[in-house]
């Protein structure tokens, strides 16, 4: 139970940041990805403002324990690999063209109208297919 | 001086500092990486079936808090393209891109930057090189979006 408040709080306040912070309005978004048009730094103001929370945290993890019990998350993964690139790549075309990724395209649902759950349809689609997609590209082209 | 910063920055920055209040929650509450694309994967391909009820409840306060913040707004615009094509092609992208490389920008960009990891650098900085590219290209050249 004390999990699945924590999840719900840490989700909430996520939703909030996000819709706070405009990032689920698309044109914001693309205006900052929009270096030759009228450039909007607002994005960079929210990365930043998240990133300092997060880091304290991860500094809060040494020689400690989940609320809930169990473990911490590894250490990050050194390796990089060609799936990353590939995928961050496709990821980030696909973030240019409609202004949204993962978290904004969900916490916009309820008030963004039929674009955003034709998105969110498209983007749950690519989702279901990716393990496939990740499989024929190994198979095709082996990563190292 | 005060006046002169857009309170669009600081709006920015106090939605940012909350994004990363909600990762710090998850983190040292429930020991996991707040993850949109990797909580939404997860449930959608399966892998994530063993922690399905803390995902759905992730999920739920992330649409809810919006709806409850909404009437607090004169007006929520979200600029959305209406070319179904774009809103599908761009869908996919993101869908198979983001559990290709295992993350997006709240998996990689925030969580990962906030604890250096290479991964989550080198993601952030293809996915923000491919976004602007393709924004120059469809807006400026191909004017699509």
């Amino acid at each position: 139970m004390q999990r699945l408040i924590l999840a719900f709080i840490a989700g909430g306040l996520f939703g909030a940041g996000l819709f706070i912070s405009g990032m689920t309005d698309t044109a914001k978004v693309q205006g900052w990805l929009d270096v030759f048009g009228n450039w909007d730094p607002t994005l960079a103001f929210v990365m930043g403002g998240a990133i300092i929370p997060m880091a304290v945290a991860w500094m809060f993890t040494k020689g400690r324990q989940p609320v809930v019990g169990g473990e911490f998350p590894a250490p990050a993964d050194p390796k990089l690999g060609r799936n990353l690139v590939v995928g961050s790549v496709l990821f980030g075309a696909g973030w240019g063209l409609a202004g949204l990724c993962p978290g904004p395209a969900v916490a916009s649902l309820s008030y963004g109208g039929w674009p955003h759950w034709v998105f969110f349809a498209a983007m749950l689609a690519g989702m279901a297919i990716a393990p496939a997609v990740r499989t024929s590209l190994d198979t095709a082209v082996p990563a190292e | 001086m005060l006046q002169t910063i857009p309170t669009d920055w600081v709006w920015g920055l106090i939605g940012g500092l909350l994004i990363g209040l909600g990762g710090a929650v998850y983190l040292l509450g429930n020991g996991r990486i707040m993850g949109a694309s990797g909580i939404i994967g997860g449930l959608v391909d399966g892998s994530g079936r063993a922690a399905w009820k803390e995902r759905t409840v992730f999920l739920a306060g992330v649409v809810l808090l919006p709806i409850l913040l909404t009437p607090f707004y004169r007006e929520v615009d979200t600029h959305a393209t209406s070319n179904v094509a774009v809103l599908i092609a761009a869908g996919l992208c993101v869908g198979i891109g983001t559990r290709l490389a295992n993350g997006c920008t709240s998996g990689h960009g925030v969580c990962g930057i906030s604890r250096l990891s290479l991964r989550g650098i080198v993601a952030t900085v293809f996915y923000i090189i491919a976004g602007g590219l393709t924004v120059v290209f469809f807006r400026h050249l191909l004017g699509v979006i």
